[in-house]
């Protein structure tokens, strides 16, 4: 099943007051059905830039390649059809919404997807009790669900509801965007339970850290090195190991 | 609560397309001849068999208003309405009470049915012999099927709690005395343009009385509808709540498509003594207009609640999705000690819609306070201006007010305005006022479409969570349609 998720020669631009920014400069990838594989890179390397882009924001253009996922051209659908179709992204600073209620949100996001899907949606009486399964295993408090989605949140439990969402969506493919960013050892560990419980032969991730320490807990099947819109090192768990103790140093030098 | 939840999923029925409710009734007519003057004030007065002091209100109201000339300074623009190319009075033919719904006139079951009200209701508001043995429902309705209240469900139950809810010139021949008191002592018929001109030709509404110290059983609720061809619709509502009594009123309107601009002007008048709660809720979707702004109705309102009393409340609390023009400022008169006037307000504007309103908050007396929230959302090439006054007299100590106002900008060829008046002149009183203007960010939409959603729902989405404080001031009934009436409103308004 290697034609699960394959990204081929991506490139993509943003533009930056006017002036047309190249971010992406070709990016191969392939991710098969069932695996788990993190990104590591300096700052600006371009990985949420990646992650944007795979999942449909339409600020980035792509100017070249292509990404299919589960056979079809995911470049060519709509964010909310990206996620009918499985994807899923953990938001870096997932956003605010003032006023809406985050229970609702959820609900309201769990049923659009499944009706997309072609399956029941889910009344309130069912609902509330996927939720709070899934509150309790993320040690969230049900206060949480009453707030305003992600308004008034610690940094902490915008991750916790990020990783919430991602559990009642069902995605077949999830990408992390520094996801463990801001979280402390608990809570890391809670996320990558999360994370973990997902894991299957119907479960792909895309992990994007700076830091192996989350990868202590999502122990990835390929670890993939970005540098300058570019991956430039693929290799195994070990990589994580290396770049954490020697830095992105001896990998840039050997792509140069 | 059967009866809700069946009005509520009608209307979720109904809410499918971008105006499902623009159709006309064929019902047998009773109207006047076109135009205004002294004899068409005389026939209304005449048709609904009112008492000489009736018609002398009438006529002084009439003869100020051709002294007056139309408002010009809210920022509305439409070409001059003439008042001599309208009808000032249509009422559908009597006939005797039918025996069973089978009997009652099918267009108007059809138009009942179209507005989503339930079908034992229906039997009720044709006024079928016997149907009101079957009455179990929260809610009253006294429908204004064009200019005449059809029939007034729930007056027993009502009774029984000596609660006086009826068709306003019902109560003008039975209920003289209270009317003659109270009419126009809040809103005088001199006090503008508008509600001179509904003061002299007002042709029904709805008159409600609370007795002391009775809490009204259930929510009134009253349907207008606008339904013959250029019959401007002129009601008039007139509640007294009195010491240590209750209400909440509802009012919600709906209206058919037409081809010409139709004139609505109407006055409500609210009157609170010591410790008595008035809460007034509307939700006005008539007519906006076509996507070119053809059409679409007038709405100049004049609504205005005294609070007379110590420690009694006035709450107005409205959704303002439809009308193409939009001129309306319910306000608050603080006269009695410790006296509360609350204004809670959505107005969405699309296309080319505009809207101008606000309110006006009068603090005559110590101790009042004051509270506005104002959510104004624009979308299109609209325009929609909030304005409100407050204004604390020399007598008013310790006297506060808050007021926020939020607009929220959807596309950019749309406008929003804020233009609050303050004047206090009492140094112990305190005033606040907050202000922010704001898009749906492209954030705010990624997210949530990155969740699955589409455009549209996230944008109702991120509406509905703007209006939030607003909406939860709505009864639950009226919560549900509000938030479908945002949505609507704003469909195709991104992309």
């Amino acid at each position: 099943m290697s034609d699960f998720l394959k990204i081929q020669g991506l490139e993509a631009r943003i533009d930056a007051d006017g002036t047309p920014k190249e971010i992406l400069k070709g990016i191969d990838l392939e991710i098969p059905k069932g695996e788990i594989h993190a990104i590591m890179g300096p700052n600006g390397s371009g990985k949420s830039t990646l992650s944007y882009v795979l999942s449909g924001r339409e600020d980035y253009e792509v100017t070249g390649g292509s990404a299919t996922f589960k056979g079809e051209d995911l470049l060519a659908l709509e964010p909310e059809e990206r996620a009918a179709l499985g994807v899923f992204l953990a938001f870096q600073s997932p956003v605010e919404l003032p006023g809406v209620n985050n229970a609702n949100f959820l609900r309201t996001a769990v049923n659009a997807v499944r009706r997309a899907r072609d399956e029941e949606e889910l009344d309130a009486v069912a609902f509330l009790k996927a939720v709070r399964a899934e509150t309790k295993r993320l040690s969230m408090s049900d206060e949480m669900l009453k707030r305003a989605v992600n308004v008034g949140f610690s940094g902490g439990e915008k991750k916790r509801n990020e990783v919430l969402q991602m559990r009642l969506l069902q995605p077949s493919f999830a990408i992390l965007d520094e996801t463990d960013s801001g979280l402390d050892i608990d809570a890391l560990r809670i996320v990558a339970d999360g994370v973990n419980s997902l894991r299957g032969p119907d479960f792909s991730a895309l992990v994007i850290t700076h830091h192996q320490r989350l990868l202590d807990y999502i122990v990835p099947d390929r670890v993939h090195v970005m540098a300058k819109g570019k991956i430039i090192y693929s290799g195994g768990p070990e990589v994580a190991k290396t770049l954490e103790k020697q830095g992105y140093t001896q990998f840039l030098e050997a792509a140069a | 609560m059967p009866a809700v939840t069946e009005t509520r999923e009608t209307v979720e029925k109904l809410a499918k397309s971008s105006y499902e409710w623009g159709f006309e009734t064929d019902i047998e007519m009773d109207i006047a001849p076109k135009g205004l003057n002294e004899e068409t004030v005389r026939l209304i007065s005449a048709r609904k068999e009112e008492p000489e002091w009736m018609l002398e209100w009438r006529l002084k109201a009439f003869r100020m208003w051709l002294e007056m000339k139309e408002p010009e300074w809210a920022k509305v623009s439409h070409p001059p309405i003439d008042y001599q190319d309208a009808h000032y009075f249509a009422q559908p033919k009597k006939k005797p009470g039918p025996k069973s719904l089978d009997e009652v006139d099918p267009e108007l079951l059809k138009t009942y049915a179209k507005l989503g009200i339930p079908l034992h209701e229906q039997a009720l508001l044709a006024g079928v012999e016997g149907a009101e043995e079957q009455k179990r429902m929260p809610v009253a309705v006294d429908a204004v099927f064009d200019s005449v209240s059809v029939a007034t469900t729930f007056r027993k139950t009502l009774e029984e709690a000596g609660v006086i809810f009826c068709p306003i010139s019902e109560a003008i021949r039975e209920h003289s005395d209270l009317v003659r008191q109270y009419l126009g002592s809040v809103v005088p018929a001199g006090d503008n343009f508008f509600a001179a001109l509904n003061s002299a030709v007002f042709t029904d509404g709805s008159f409600v009385y609370v007795p002391k110290g009775v809490r009204c059983p259930m929510e009134l609720s009253t349907y207008f509808r606008i339904n013959a061809r250029n019959t401007g619709q002129f009601e008039r509502t007139l509640i007294i709540v009195e010491e240590r009594a209750s209400v909440s009123y509802l009012e919600g309107c709906t209206a058919p498509q037409r081809d010409e601009n139709q004139l609505h002007a109407a006055v409500v008048e609210l009157i609170a003594m010591d410790d008595a709660s008035i809460k007034y809720s509307t939700v006005q979707n008539w007519y906006p207009g076509d996507d070119e702004g053809r059409g679409g109705i007038y709405n100049f309102v004049t609504k205005r609640g005294a609070c007379r009393g110590a420690r009694s409340k006035i709450s107005w609390t409205q959704v303002e999705t439809g009308s193409s023009i939009t001129w309306k400022y319910p306000s608050c008169v603080l006269a009695g000690e410790g006296s509360v006037g609350e204004f809670y307000s959505v107005a969405v504007t699309n296309n080319h819609q505009q809207a101008d309103t606000g309110t006006k908050m009068i603090h005559l007396a110590p101790n009042t306070r004051s509270t506005i929230i104002a959510k104004t959302i624009s979308a299109g090439k609209s325009d929609s201006t909030y304005r409100g006054l407050v204004r604390m007299q020399p007598k008013a100590r310790n006297a506060r007010n808050f007021t926020q106002c939020d607009s929220l900008l959807i596309g950019d060829q749309c406008g929003a305005h804020t233009v609050p008046y303050i004047e206090s002149r009492n140094m112990t009183a305190r005033i606040e006022h907050e202000a922010t203007t704001s898009k749906i960010s492209e954030d705010q939409l990624f997210y949530c479409r990155s969740r699955g959603l589409s455009e549209e729902d996230a944008v109702g989405l991120i509406v509905n969570g703007f209006c939030r404080e607003v909406l939860k001031e709505l009864p639950m009934e009226f919560a549900v349609e509000a938030q479908k009436l945002l949505q609507i409103s704003l469909e195709g308004s991104v992309g």
